[in-house]
């Protein structure tokens, strides 16, 4: 893509810099000459790692997004959050219970919630942020891990909080307690594990690891599709 | 939001619309021709990017010199260590375990999970953040044959086909009868798979498979499982050890020829420090930041290859490493997400892939290979549509899915790529997403067997980074499955080993300065070195001010 491009200038930790129109935040740290080893991750908007905030030329507003997704304006200022210090709870998910008892016990802050709704301003992803922190102070476990499914942890809610929530920590909690203890198990999993078990397949597993390249073709291309 | 003259050519993808929904609501008809084995030949060796005159060259060095490997692959091999053994102090250990993981994706965070539960000292490093990882970004999902009108038999077949009946037996095998208990595994730890109202999984079909298959978290797949995974490692008390920041650059050995440890490098403090480890777990995952032939790719920041590198100089054999995994659908538009990944599960939910002219050309769910090079096919020819910054692709008809599966389908099932379009306005559920191959997937690495080991003693590979379990293509859903299924295995069989008694004898670097010494010999610059580390995406005239402009992978 060599395609001469409009300038536009930002400021890097207030250092001014010329950058394409159209980069994203990375992609104007990178072209004015740094190789990022931190706040910055899988660069596809699913890690998290690069959540930063900016202002705008001529707004007073702190604004936060992630730094591979956000294009950059004419004179936005620009900083790198490489970390958001936030305390983790230990606990083992075997002997917790789906319940609101266990989110008082491990996130006491969760109940200081002034229902502000700074958390869900500033998603990146526009999770109902301060939804499912109510949700989790009602004990509906099932609904805070469906809202808040979409949750990539880069802390952003936490950092402009002013309860002092760890709103992620809390969400990957719901989520695991309703992937373990309230979904439905399903029943044809648990009949092929024990079919695994009885060796029902073994014999078949075994006529292919013995069969020749040719009978083996023909097998795979002479197998039904069947797709639902 | 599309400029005009791309509009004209949706115009056509909308004119044709009506009469390709009608033929995708036939239950049990496929909406075109699966192609013959001949078919399959002929595109791949006509089209795909691997079978290039000038994809590969001849590797002079190490346990496959002579054989014929992609050209990014062999200049990170045919390359220097970043010091010399005098450089470094072995008998200052900084750090002494039992396993050592390198890498904190789904296959590192498995292994360590599984060798800390054993009791022995483990210890996983990563170069970024735990969880930073191709596995978080993976998007469609996860197979297992635990539907009753499937079984592991025709998923075996489903991964040795898609894998041109290349892939060793002993791992395909490992791979799909442990299939179901590896989702079994993740539902206990809480992971939220996508299910009916009954508590049945919501299975998908993908490229290459004969049956529905693919469970899910959404199209955060990956995500949905590799979050529990380090949610389980936080949480686990401080038992399992892990160090961020930091890259092995190289493994230890001992004078039996044991692997025994690894050199590990703090990116930002640039100190490097010593590692003596009864067994270690490369699970560094693969290569898509090398850019292959140039591609744009829908890897993560830090996938450079690194582990490659250091288990092939210590001495472990690779296979597969002439092939390449290109997704045919990486975004071409808008600019800012070229390269980013289109989830194959937005055709497993009923998008169709359509040219410029508004014809359906391919069956949506060949082969990724395949598939892919049916892409190529259709923009070489012609039939593609160019980009404003100059760049080739065919429509993936995304309004298709709400039309067949119901309204609000790609809200529920598509979230993630739903919000990358619309942070560009574009609304996928009106207009189709342009599309062409992108660089995902290392199909080959170090050769492992069914207990995740390599041939040298105490070194086990787990993920993208081993070679063998899925041939020379591998399918959708595969791969999720791989790093679960080979990351425990690679983790129970280190601490195993270790509960039955290593003795390491005395470490040594020597396999360093002989390996330097043929790197030499073939007249290679000395400022080559590997591995990468971090990929480097300054522009030129600023590199030759920074006077870095002739490293290959700049990380000082």
């Amino acid at each position: 893509m060599s395609i001469e491009k409009k300038m536009v200038t930002v400021y890097i930790m207030g250092e001014p810099q010329q950058v394409p129109e159209g980069s994203t935040i990375i992609m104007a740290w990178e072209y004015a000459g740094f190789q990022l080893k931190k706040g910055i991750g899988c660069r596809e908007g699913f890690c998290g790692a690069c959540a930063t905030v900016y202002r705008e030329k001529g707004d007073y507003k702190l604004k936060g997004g992630l730094a591979c997704q956000t294009v950059v304006t004419d004179g936005m200022s620009l900083v790198q959050i490489p970390f958001v210090p936030s305390e983790k709870p230990q606990y083992d998910l075997k002997n917790l219970e789906p319940n609101i008892d266990t989110f008082k016990e491990l996130f006491p802050t969760i109940f200081r919630c002034v229902a502000c709704n700074t958390c869900t301003k500033a998603c990146p992803q526009d999770i109902k942020v301060m939804d499912y922190i109510q949700q989790l102070k009602r004990g509906d476990i099932a609904a805070a891990a469906d809202t808040s499914f979409d949750c990539i942890r880069c802390g952003l809610c936490a950092l402009r909080c002013p309860a002092d929530i760890v709103q992620f920590n809390a969400a990957t909690l719901a989520q695991r307690l309703y992937g373990k203890y309230l979904a439905l198990r399903s029943p044809e999993l648990e009949n092929r594990l024990k079919e695994i078990d009885d060796g029902k397949f073994d014999a078949e597993i075994a006529e292919l690891n013995n069969m020749g390249h040719d009978d083996l073709v023909t097998k795979y291309y002479s197998r039904q599709i069947k797709i639902k | 939001m599309y400029p005009d003259y791309m509009m004209e050519s949706i115009r056509k993808v909308e004119a044709t619309r009506p009469q390709r929904l009608a033929i995708a609501k036939k239950m049990g008809k496929q909406v075109f021709p699966s192609m013959t084995e001949d078919e399959r030949e002929h595109i791949l060796t006509t089209y795909h990017p691997d079978y290039k005159k000038d994809a590969r060259k001849e590797l002079r060095i190490g346990p496959n010199k002579g054989e014929m490997i992609t050209n990014e692959v062999v200049d990170i091999m045919e390359s220097y260590p970043r010091y010399k053994s005098s450089d470094l102090d072995l008998s200052k250990v900084d750090y002494e375990v039992d396993v050592l993981v390198i890498g904190a994706g789904s296959a590192g965070l498995a292994a360590a999970l599984e060798a800390g539960k054993r009791g022995v000292k483990t210890l996983l490093v990563t170069k970024l953040r735990l969880g930073d990882s191709n596995s978080m970004m993976a998007q469609g999902g996860i197979q297992a044959a635990d539907q009753s009108d499937d079984s592991p038999t025709l998923h075996y077949l489903d991964v040795i086909g898609g894998g041109h009946f290349d892939n060793k037996k002993d791992l395909v095998e490992a791979l799909v009868m442990d299939a179901p208990k590896s989702i079994k595994w993740l539902e206990d730890l809480g992971v939220m798979f996508d299910k009916n109202e009954d508590g049945s999984m919501m299975v998908k079909s993908g490229g290459g498979t004969c049956r529905n298959r693919m469970h899910s978290t959404r199209d955060y797949t990956g995500a949905g499982i590799c979050r529990v995974l380090r949610d389980e490692l936080y949480s686990n008390g401080g038992d399992i050890k892990y160090l961020e920041y930091v890259s092995a650059t190289d493994l230890i050995m001992d004078d039996k020829g044991q692997v025994a440890g690894a050199i590990i490098y703090h990116i930002e403090l640039k100190e490097y420090f010593i590692i003596k480890a009864k067994t270690v777990i490369i699970a560094t995952g693969g290569f898509g930041r090398l850019h292959i032939r140039n591609f744009e790719t829908t890897n993560h920041y830090g996938a450079t290859g690194d582990g490659l590198v250091i288990g092939y100089r210590a001495g472990a054999n690779m296979l597969f490493m002439d092939s390449v995994q290109y997704h045919p659908t990486g975004a071409v538009f808008p600019e800012q997400i070229v390269g980013f990944l289109c989830t194959e599960k937005v055709r497993s939910l009923g998008a169709q892939p359509i040219n410029h002219d508004g014809e359906l050309f391919v069956y949506p769910l060949e082969p990724r290979d395949v598939e892919a090079s049916s892409f190529i096919r259709e923009c070489e020819e012609g039939r593609g549509v160019s980009t404003p910054s100059g760049l080739k692709g065919i429509w993936l008809d995304s309004p298709l899915i709400d039309q067949i599966m119901g309204e609000g389908t790609i809200e529920k099932n598509l979230p993630a790529m739903l919000r990358q379009y619309q942070r560009f306005d574009i609304d996928i559920r009106k207009y189709p997403m342009l599309v062409f191959p992108t660089l995902h997937y290392q199909n080959g690495g170090l050769e492992i067997n069914a207990k995740a080991e390599t041939t040298i003693p105490g070194l086990y590979v787990a993920g993208e980074a081993s070679g063998g379990v899925h041939g020379r293509n591998r399918l959708m859903g595969n791969s999720q499955l791989d790093i679960i299924v080979f990351g425990r295995r690679a983790g129970i069989n280190a601490a195993e080993k270790v509960l039955a008694g290593i003795e390491l004898g005395k470490l040594t670097l020597k396999h360093l300065d002989d390996y330097s010494k043929e790197v030499e010999k073939l007249g290679i610059d000395k400022k080559r070195i590997s591995p990468l580390i971090l990929p480097d995406y300054i522009p030129d005239h600023i590199k030759a001010k920074q006077m870095t402009q002739e490293y290959l992978g700049t990380l000082v």
